[in-house]
């Protein structure tokens, strides 16, 4: 112990994962090597998974252990498919943006297998609560991307009638909730549906997202204590991608725990997995669904990844960010794991990998034509300002219906 | 006199305070290394060190309640929320701990905070990045409320916040950030450099909170306004042609009763403008106000216009905006009455 006065410390604001240190801040594992336990385990037995990382695939692209073996080739394909299309939808919007058709995109590069590899664990009658970063989840359910892109554009067929920021999508039909915008609200929303399911004897389950930089905020805290107590059906997934906007993780905390160890101190039982792994992602998702839905209580999972894009289009990642940021990050990229791990398998080739980006970038592209036929923010027809009077109130009160024949309505 | 924008008129304020008093420090999220979303604190961690100006986790109810632990100790924080949208998860910390501790302790303890919130609409922000919470502030007992339209009132302003002993409410309208933005958002951008009140002082000096300003003497009608709405209310009377009186009301609370008066007093019609929402806004405030003191002055009843008792719409923007042509015919209006 010093003898000196106080210091106050503040946390390295910028990892490098080439440097030692900050590579050990996120506790890698071998593939293969983390034990699958019984879904019925108690949170005490598994407090080392919160400092572990369940890997499947090895350097190599070979999947290892017993977290493999959960998907067929078919499965697989249709995993590697969902990605590439959640990128090229990425790409298509974020040029609509630089285009000034819409006022802003946020893209999910580098972190398309966690959306993309969980959906296929839900079934119909689940729900996820979002954030902006999960695209996936409904582009790996093959919701129609044109619905997605009318919302991108705030045209006459946004079913959000022009009210929202593009990307806040809501897709009841689909079991997406409605995206806020204010971080963290969806966390404990999650945890009463969940109470909800559970207290009409139901099977449906909930899915709960936040990033990583989000944890911070009072309801993460609400939503696992909820979680703790009552023992709902609910995935509490915390995608830490390294990044909130300019600050990395150990300003959220993760310098002094995990993320997933956070987790114990409420008696959840937690899992860390490799989030650029779909083999992975799948595999841990199922998991803790299966888990939630033979009312075993919540689990939560922290996604490992790495935000490879901008946080928005609104931000210069350049000022705060070093290159070698990108290039010394360990766990690779997600479709390019995927896409090796397939042709080693002898189920996929370059060539067919070539081929389905291109029918993926036309379908896109077709796509994004026929929305922007519909309208765009700046051009064409889109909802009457009319409209946002509507929905205020289930029924419009008198002083709306006045202020809206104020406005000429 | 150096023609600043309002992000480096704030940037500045800040930087004259930590300069002249060692226990002013400013921290929020993405504050730090970055400087800010909106830039107004880029390069003041890089000069006054990572223990006086640094990031933050995203927990609005954790800023604003370490900033009343460090004022209570006596620093004087300046806390930044990314945007007043995100102001709710700290509104408990404002309302029931910021604005009351000096009067539940007996001034044992005090909270002499600032907490800087971009706010209004106008950049196509939607629900959560266009709001103007102000009256949810003006509504609590002990905060003090208070939102600039130019550079020039921003960095005198910031500096008296920071040096005044209860917690201040620092509204900045993003719309105004980088140019006066008078509501033709279909005409080209003007920077603050072709604006007057872009002049700012270099050093310290301050523009007392609860003081409002006479923007334009006038003799038909007073207007009262704040923030971007200054701007506004002066492109429509320009285009109506009316004589108007307009009244930059600057700090709300406290707010300056005796100027408003002695303009309503004299001019005998008054419009209220502000881009909140109506009911309960603080036009109601001010309309009740008026109906006090200048009840018998009156030619016409008090008129405002505000936001539309709805959330802040998206690709709507601009019919949402109280924009100078709806400005201009209440102005007709009054003036007939
Ligand atoms: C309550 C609230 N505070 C602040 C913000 C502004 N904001 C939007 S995204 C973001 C960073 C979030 O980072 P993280 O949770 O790690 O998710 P990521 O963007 O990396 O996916 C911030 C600070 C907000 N939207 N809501």
């Amino acid at each position: 112990m010093s003898g000196g006065p106080l210091t106050l410390h503040v946390p390295e604001p910028q990892p490098c994962f080439g440097k030692a240190a900050d590579s050990s801040r996120l506790h890698l594992s071998e593939a293969g090597q983390v034990r699958r336990p019984a879904v019925d385990v108690e949170a005490a037995e598994i407090r080392d998974l919160a400092y572990a990382l369940i890997r499947v695939l090895d350097d190599g692209a070979r999947a290892a252990g017993p977290w493999s073996g959960a998907c067929t080739i078919e499965q697989l394909r249709a995993g590697l498919r969902a990605m590439l299309k959640t990128r090229a939808y990425d790409t298509r919007m974020t040029m609509l943006q630089r285009q000034r058709k819409t006022s802003f995109y946020m893209q999910c590069t580098g972190e398309e297998a966690i959306s993309c590899g969980f959906q296929p664990a839900l079934q119909s009658g689940d729900m996820n609560f979002p954030t902006y970063r999960q695209q996936g989840l409904l582009i790996a359910q093959d919701w129609p991307v044109i619905d997605m892109m009318c919302q991108v554009l705030s045209n006459e067929k946004d079913r959000m009638k022009g009210r929202q920021l593009p990307v806040f999508y809501s897709a009841r039909g689909a079991g997406f909730f409605s995206i806020s915008g204010n971080l963290a609200t969806q966390y404990v929303q999650a945890v009463g549906w969940a109470m909800a399911s559970a207290m009409r004897g139901e099977r449906s389950v909930a899915a709960a997202w936040i990033g990583e930089g989000a944890t911070a905020e009072n309801d993460f805290h609400a939503a696992l204590v909820f979680a703790s107590v009552y023992r709902p059906p609910v995935v509490l997934n915390v995608v830490n991608n390294q990044w909130a906007i300019s600050t990395a993780q150990s300003v959220a905390g993760g310098e002094s725990a995990t993320f997933a160890a956070r987790a114990h101190g409420y008696g959840i039982p937690a899992l860390r997995v490799d989030g650029n792994d779909y083999l992975a992602v799948h595999a841990a998702a199922s998991w803790a669904v299966e888990r939630a839905r033979k009312n075993l209580g919540p689990t939560l999972i922290e996604w490992v990844t790495h935000r490879a894009a901008p946080h928005s289009t609104s931000d210069d990642p350049s000022k705060y960010r070093a290159p070698e940021d990108q290039t010394a990050w360990p766990l690779g990229d997600p479709v390019d794991r995927l896409k090796d791990h397939l042709i080693g398998l002898g189920g996929w080739s370059e060539a067919r990998h070539v081929q389905l980006k291109a029918e993926l970038d036309e379908e896109i592209s077709v796509a994004s034509k026929a929305a922007q036929g519909y309208g765009t923010l700046v051009e064409g027809s889109k909802c009457s300002p009319a409209s946002m009077f509507d929905d205020v109130y289930k029924l419009m009160p008198p002083h709306l219906r006045e202020q809206r024949q104020e406005l000429g309505f | 006199m150096p023609s600043l924008t309002m992000i480096e008129a704030i940037r500045d304020a800040m930087d004259v305070m930590m300069a002249r008093d060692e226990r002013v420090v400013t921290f929020g999220q993405d504050v730090g290394r970055f400087g800010g979303v909106f830039r107004c604190t880029d390069g003041l961690q890089r000069k006054y060190g990572s223990s006086r100006c640094f990031d933050t986790p995203i927990s609005e109810s954790g800023i604003v309640g370490v900033a009343v632990g460090m004022g209570a100790y006596g620093l004087r924080p300046v806390a930044e929320i990314q945007f007043a949208d995100y102001m709710y998860p700290a509104y408990d910390q404002l309302v029931s701990e910021a604005a009351r501790l000096r009067f539940r302790s007996a001034g044992e303890f005090s909270a002499p905070i600032v907490v800087r919130m971009p706010c209004g609409g106008g950049i196509f922000g939607a629900q959560t990045h266009s709001q103007s919470p102000e009256a949810l502030f003006t509504h609590v007992a002990g905060l003090k409320t208070v939102i600039p339209s130019n550079p020039h009132d921003a960095k005198g302003l910031l500096i008296a916040a920071i040096e005044d002993d209860d917690p201040v409410m620092f509204l900045e309208p993003k719309r105004i950030y980088n140019g006066p933005f008078d509501g033709h958002h279909d005409r080209p951008i003007v920077p603050w450099s072709k604006h007057e009140l872009s002049e700012t002082p270099e050093g310290y000096y301050t523009v007392p909170i609860g003081k409002a300003v006479v923007r334009r003497q006038g003799s038909d009608v007073s207007i009262l306004a704040y923030g971007t709405m200054v701007h506004v209310v002066e492109a429509a009377c320009q285009s109506v042609g009316v004589d108007a009186e307009i009244i930059d009301l600057r700090s709300l609370v406290p707010l300056d009763v005796d100027t408003i008066v002695r303009s309503v007093t004299k001019t005998g019609r008054c419009l209220i403008v502000h881009e909140a929402t109506r009911t309960s806004g603080f036009g109601a405030e001010l309309s009740a106000l008026i109906q006090e003191r200048c009840f018998y002055h009156l030619e016409a009843p008090v008129v405002r216009v505000t936001g539309w008792d709805t959330p802040y719409p998206h690709a709507q923007e601009w019919d949402y905006f109280p924009s100078p042509d709806r400005v201009g015919r209440a102005l007709t209006r009054l003036m007939g009455s």
